[in-house]
């Protein structure tokens, strides 16, 4: 992406409005400055002492006065005619054709479609090598994402915004949609893309500690891919749960355990409890050694499982397939020398959670 | 009665300071008081400065260099609360402290105990929220706005102490505008009507109210953090029937009108000065007032303007809408007024001068940054982006600190008897003046182009602006050293400052030798 | 009373400004330590040593200071024009105050007419509620939260009808021992004096009662969704100002005891009256807004 330095035009009839509006107000703005400026400056150059000038000594003039009350007061008027009428046609998220529930947590996305099955979770795909500078940056950097959320194009998309945590803001610039994820509110947003591509923005409200690692990155395709992709993604869900019952009946060795269970561990737990697993002291709980992990499976399926109410930790239950958390629970167990050579099977889990 | 008083002879009824620590741990002098909450600002500046650095340092480059996230959140949120809790508001109090008696002729403060008090809480306050910075966990990391439930249920365990340290910093700015406000009404030397008052007399007052209005409410917005967190209550949690978004909603109706706290006696300063050195009477002084009066008032209905993405009704995003753009009105107006001041005038530009106008173009420029952000649906995109980070430093830093920068320039004479270096004072406006420009002008571009804000790292696009603004950033931290520099060697001696230092001045201040006694106007002079 | 053209009495220097710092130091650090501790359940207990140790500062300090001001006062070191100073600091003390409550009175406005309403769908948010909260009413007071948090409701009749007679009594009988103290009217003074104090404390003994009510028989607790939440913060912080109030009229009636004030010198005096007034009204409106309607 070259480097720019004003507003994004976006790919949107509002976007572009907005843009427009920036742009009127901007060049209103510059106008009186100018004046405004230029008076002083005027002044400053014309009225020095060294020019020997006397000063004169008038000091009120009431006319004066309510002419420059009153002109701003009638080019505000000019300013909120617009912008009136644009914000409310970017509230209006009424006649929608698709809607996508939106769910911020720390620190990803979930997308889930309302008239499809079809969800998952949307999470930073920038190595950390990258951001540790131990890698070359790649040209998206920051800016990617595991799987992006997928619209289809010249449709009325409507987005339900939500979070289960803290706040965050769905952003995606191309689109002049911005819009905080409240815990326990929804909001509503909506977008029209004329042009397919892909559109990348970020979370726009401070949620904690990786906040600047929370991207957000749409693909707007014609409807007619849209569809076959939804379908496709359909099936796949389907497929995913049928593979995961036929799984819950075989057994995973270790180095099968440890290795998903390392992958699932950095992707979704290392935020917090540090890849080295001694967690944030005062913040996020260490993993090593302690009691919980050493000696209570239960309680340690059910804290990955449910979360802890009232902390960051999450519900993971729904987030990650049985095999995931089976390999995540098996992992910790038995990484960063807590070696308590537990395995925990799928079907471990699954007994737990129908329990 | 007058000479019952003169009888009783406390020892600082003599007319020089009594010496030793006691003298600043005791005293009563309001000049005393003035100059201790002054330093104590220029301290914070400097602590709140350095934390800035760590942020430029941090961002120069993308990639995570120096610090972790989590850090970087700390000194974000510090550095915003430092800089407003710390530098800029205790630094008008001190100005206050040291002009408002004598500007209108008062022999001191309405009630100096609680003066001193007042002051001696902030060392405290500040040292438990610097603190909590090395506590297990850290210390706050939730922006100086402290939003919940990022304040709450996720913040680290130190909140308490974060919560604490604002209820007292919050009792001494109240016991401090309170007595702002006394004395403004009540110890006024004989003829000196309210409209004869000077505007930093006036602009006062109205932050005053302002501080005794607000203040209380962030106590109770703290209040709520501290319950939600430790005591079980839900407050901003909708399980239990409230709203995060109602923290908001408390805490800008606080964070609006400390916005105008931080501005309005700049406006009191600068009218100040510009008519000393145009040698010309302000221009439209009742206006100045009203307008003044105005702002305040629109101060408290427009707080929802930080709120726009929150999703609130449509109907109530127009009305904060609407509601905050009205403000530019009476805040032109006072601009208008200053131009019509140096209009015709016979102009010099000492260093207050040189700051006094880049204070009035910068503010200005943030002024117009601040009333695209009121448009909503623009403002859809430019919140939580450097364009606000631009915004507001071009009204606090170009303009609050300016403007306390030239106030010190300005009364500096008063205050020490000696005229500052004006070489160096004008080298110290010039870098500044460069560097802040370049520090916080290409923040616009960025935030225009998508860079949000308290971001540790970010992507490739924003890296050549972030390079520029944290040039630009080291070189303007480097530049106040100048002034640190300038204000001892003031102190400590130079040229000797008549009375009256500046050809075009006004007010009773003047009429007092420099440096001012330790007692002035202890029988209040007839102002005709 | 910019006119007058006495000479303003300036305090002389005094230790108990800083004194008084220390003490709200200690008193912050303190807190906030003894709050972390009850979290973390740590037992040491330091913090809350602290914290007692910051709160008898301010003790001695408020001791020490009050002690200089009275002899000052009494010496008649002071100027009418310092007493006006005080009656105007006062009254801004008390507008904070208003201010204080008004951010909790605030969260209960907006808790009940938004946000609940909200939770129920109303507004824009009709997709809260079905998404997140399916099944859940709007309703006040808040009985079940949409958490599941159920409650019972605390009605205006019996004690809170009793506390609302009382208090507003007691600003009578506090209205004429200052006019009884305009009227050198000592016997006056003293006995409506004394009444307001026992009414202040019939009034807290009342509600200490309300709360073991609350708690044990309706289940209405702090913790209990943002109605009781809104319920305890404000009858709560009511209630501390009482309690400070109630010190302040005993500590007024020691000094009538001592044979202090007299009809045109007693800002102390009336300072402790606005104030009685002022947690009176506060009182009539948390009646109406927490409990009537
Ligand atoms: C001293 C502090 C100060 C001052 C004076 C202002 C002044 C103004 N501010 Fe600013 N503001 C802040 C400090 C300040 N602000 C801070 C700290 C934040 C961020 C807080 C945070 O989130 O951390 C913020 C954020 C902020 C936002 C929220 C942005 C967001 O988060 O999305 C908005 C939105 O409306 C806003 C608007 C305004 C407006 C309209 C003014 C007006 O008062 C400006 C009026 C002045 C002028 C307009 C210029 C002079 C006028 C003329 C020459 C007359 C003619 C002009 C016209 C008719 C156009 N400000
Ligand atoms: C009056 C208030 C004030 C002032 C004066 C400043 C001054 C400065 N601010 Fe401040 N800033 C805020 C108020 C203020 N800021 C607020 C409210 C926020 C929002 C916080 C939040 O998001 O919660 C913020 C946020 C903020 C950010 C955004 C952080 C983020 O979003 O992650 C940045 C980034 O560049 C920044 C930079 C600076 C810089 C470089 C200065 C410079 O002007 C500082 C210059 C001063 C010095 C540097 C000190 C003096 C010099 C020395 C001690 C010598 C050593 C110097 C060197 C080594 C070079 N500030
Ligand atoms: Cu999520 Cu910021
Ligand atoms: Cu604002």
């Amino acid at each position: 992406q070259s480097s720019q330095l004003n507003l994004t035009q976006g790919v949107t009839e509002i976007s572009n409005r907005v843009y427009d509006l920036h742009m009127t107000i901007f060049y209103i703005c510059c106008v009186i400055g100018l004046l405004v400026f230029g008076a002083m400056f005027w002044s400053m150059i014309a009225h020095r002492k060294k020019q020997g000038v006397k000063p004169a000594t008038f000091h009120e003039n009431v006319k004066v006065e309510i002419a420059w009350t009153v002109i701003p007061f009638l080019i505000l008027i000019g300013m909120a005619i617009p912008a009136t009428s644009t914000l409310i046609a970017m509230e209006d998220t009424s006649e929608s054709d698709v809607t996508v529930l939106v769910t911020g947590s720390q620190w990803k996305w979930h997308y889930k479609y309302f008239d499809h099955d079809v969800e998952f979770f949307s999470l930073l795909a920038t190595q950390q090598e990258q951001i540790n500078n131990r890698l070359d940056k790649g040209e998206n950097y920051l800016l990617e994402v595991d799987r992006p959320l997928v619209i289809p194009t010249g449709k009325k998309v409507r987005f339900l915004i939500t979070s289960d945590d803290v706040i965050h803001s769905w952003w995606v610039p191309d689109f002049a949609v911005k819009k905080d994820a409240n815990p326990g509110f929804i909001n509503e947003a909506w977008t029209k893309v004329d042009e397919p591509g892909i559109y990348r923005g970020q979370c726009a409200e401070l949620c904690g500690k990786d906040h600047g690692f929370m991207p957000v990155v749409v693909i707007a395709k014609e409807p007619a891919e849209y569809d076959a992709w939804i379908t496709e993604q359909e099936q796949i869900a389907k497929q995913a749960k049928a593979e995961e019952q036929r799984l819950l009946a075989m057994s995973m060795t270790e180095a099968e355990l440890m290795q998903l269970g390392e992958s699932v561990y950095l992707g979704n737990c290392a935020a917090c409890h540090q890849p080295n697993g001694q967690g944030i002291p005062g913040v996020f709980p260490s993993l090593v050694g302690t009691d919980m992990v050493l000696n209570d499976l239960p309680a340690h399926i059910d804290i990955v499982v449910n979360g802890k109410n009232g902390t960051a930790m999450q519900a993971f239950g729904n987030q990650l397939s049985l095999r995931e958390l089976a390999a995540v629970i098996t992992y910790e167990r038995n990484a960063w020398g807590n070696s308590t050579g537990d395995l925990v099977q799928a079907a471990d889990v699954n007994e737990y959670k129908n329990n | 009665m007058s000479t019952v008083v003169g009888e009783m002879d406390h020892q600082d009824h003599h007319h020089h300071a009594p010496s030793g620590i006691t003298r600043w741990l005791f005293t009563t002098n309001h000049k005393d008081i003035g100059s201790m909450y002054l330093w104590f600002s220029f301290i914070m500046f400097l602590v709140g400065g350095s934390m800035a650095m760590v942020i430029r340092a941090e961002l120069f480059q993308p990639g995570l260099q120096l610090v972790d996230p989590h850090f970087f959140n700390q000194m974000t949120t510090v550095h915003g609360l430092i800089m407003v809790f710390g530098a800029v508001m205790p630094a008008f109090t001190g100005l206050a402290n040291w002009m408002i008696p004598m500007m209108i002729g008062a022999p001191d403060m309405a009630l100096p105990r609680m003066n001193n008090w007042s002051f001696w809480i902030l060392p405290f306050a500040f040292t438990i929220l610097l603190a909590s910075l090395f506590m297990e966990g850290g210390g706050p990391a939730f922006g100086w706005t402290f939003y919940a439930p990022l304040s709450t249920t996720y913040s680290s365990d130190s909140t308490a102490l974060f919560v604490f340290s604002v209820h007292i910093m919050g009792i001494s700015s109240i016991m401090g505008a309170i007595n702002v406000i006394v004395t403004i009404m009540n110890m006024r030397a004989p003829g000196m009507n309210y409209m004869k008052m000077p505007l930093f007399v006036w602009t006062w007052l109205i932050t005053a109210f302002l501080l005794i209005a607000v203040m209380p409410v962030l106590a109770g917005a703290v209040t709520m953090v501290l319950t939600d967190k430790y005591f079980g209550t839900s407050f901003f949690d909708a399980a239990g029937g409230g709203d995060p978004v109602m923290f908001q909603h408390i805490f800008w109706f606080f964070g609006h009108p400390e916005v105008y706290i931080m501005i309005l006696p700049s406006f009191g300063i600068i009218s100040a000065i510009i008519p000393a050195f145009a040698r010309k009477p302000l221009f439209g002084y009742s206006s100045m007032v009203y307008a003044t009066g105005a702002i305040a008032i629109l101060s408290f209905l427009v707080w929802a303007h930080h709120m726009f993405t929150t999703g609130m009704p449509v109907a109530a995003e127009m009305f904060f809408m609407y509601a905050t753009m009205l403000i530019s009105v009476p805040t032109g107006v006072k601009v208008f007024n200053w131009v019509a001041t140096m209009w015709r005038g016979s102009i010099t530009f000492e260093t207050p001068m040189l700051f006094a106008l880049a204070f009035v173009i910068l503010f200005t420029i943030g002024g117009f940054s601040g009333l695209m952000l009121a448009i909503t649906p623009v403002d859809f995109q430019y919140h939580d982006t450097y364009f606000v980070v631009a915004h507001f430093h071009y009204v606090l830093v170009s303009g609050a600190i300016f403007s306390i920068m030239a106030a010190a320039y300005y009364w500096l004479p008063k205050w020490t008897g000696h005229m500052y270096d004006e070489k160096l004072g004008r080298l110290h406006f010039w870098c500044s003046l460069i560097s802040v420009n370049v520090l916080f002008f290409p923040m616009h571009f960025a935030g225009l182009a998508g860079m949000p804000r308290r971001i540790p790292d970010y992507s490739l696009q924003f890296a050549d602006i972030n390079q520029i603004v944290s040039i630009g950033g080291f070189a303007f931290g480097l530049s106040q050293l100048i002034f640190l520099w300038v204000v001892i060697k003031c102190v400590k001696g130079g040229e000797k400052a008549p009375a009256k230092p500046w050809e075009g001045a006004e007010g009773l201040e003047w009429t007092v030798p420099s440096p001012a006694p330790y007692h002035t106007f202890e029988t209040p002079p007839e102002v005709k | 009373m910019a006119t007058q053209h006495e000479k303003y009495y300036v305090p002389a220097s005094s230790p108990w400004p800083i004194v008084g710092a220390i003490g709200l130091g200690l008193i912050a650090f303190g807190a906030g330590h003894t709050v972390i501790d009850m979290k973390n359940e740590t037992v040491d207990g330091w913090g809350s040593n602290v914290l007692w140790g910051g709160i008898a500062v301010m003790l001695i300090m408020l001791f020490g200071w009050f002690r200089d001001q009275i002899n000052e006062s009494m010496g008649g070191l002071y100027s009418p024009q310092l007493g006006h100073s005080y009656r105007q600091g006062m009254s801004w003390f008390i507008f904070s105050e208003i201010m204080f409550f008004a951010a909790f009175f605030g969260a209960l406005f907006y808790a009940r007419v938004i946000a609940v309403e909200w939770l129920g769908g109303a507004s824009n948010n009709a997709m809260t509620n079905e998404v997140l909260w399916p099944g859940f009413e709007a309703m006040w007071p808040l009985t079940e939260t949409p958490g599941g948090t159920t409650t019972q409701a605390m009605g205006w009749m019996g004690l809170p009808l009793y506390n609302t007679i009382i208090l507003v009594i007691s600003s009578f009988t506090c209205h004429f021992a200052h006019v009884g103290l305009e009227k050198n009217n000592r016997k006056q003074l003293t006995l409506f004096l004394g009444i307001t104090i026992v009414l202040g404390c019939i009034f807290l003994y009342l509600q200490g009662a309300e709360y073991v009510h609350a708690y044990q028989d309706l289940g209405l607790t702090l913790s209990s969704g943002v109605y009781g939440n809104t319920f305890y913060m404000l009858t709560g912080f009511h209630g501390m100002h009482v309690t400070l109030g109630t010190i302040m009229l005993i500590v007024m009636f020691l000094r009538v005891l001592k044979g202090h004030f007299t009809p045109d010198n007693h800002f102390a005096f009336q300072a402790t009256s606005w104030y009685w007034h002022f947690v009176d009204v506060v009182w009539v409106c948390l009646f109406i807004f927490v409990y009537v309607i």
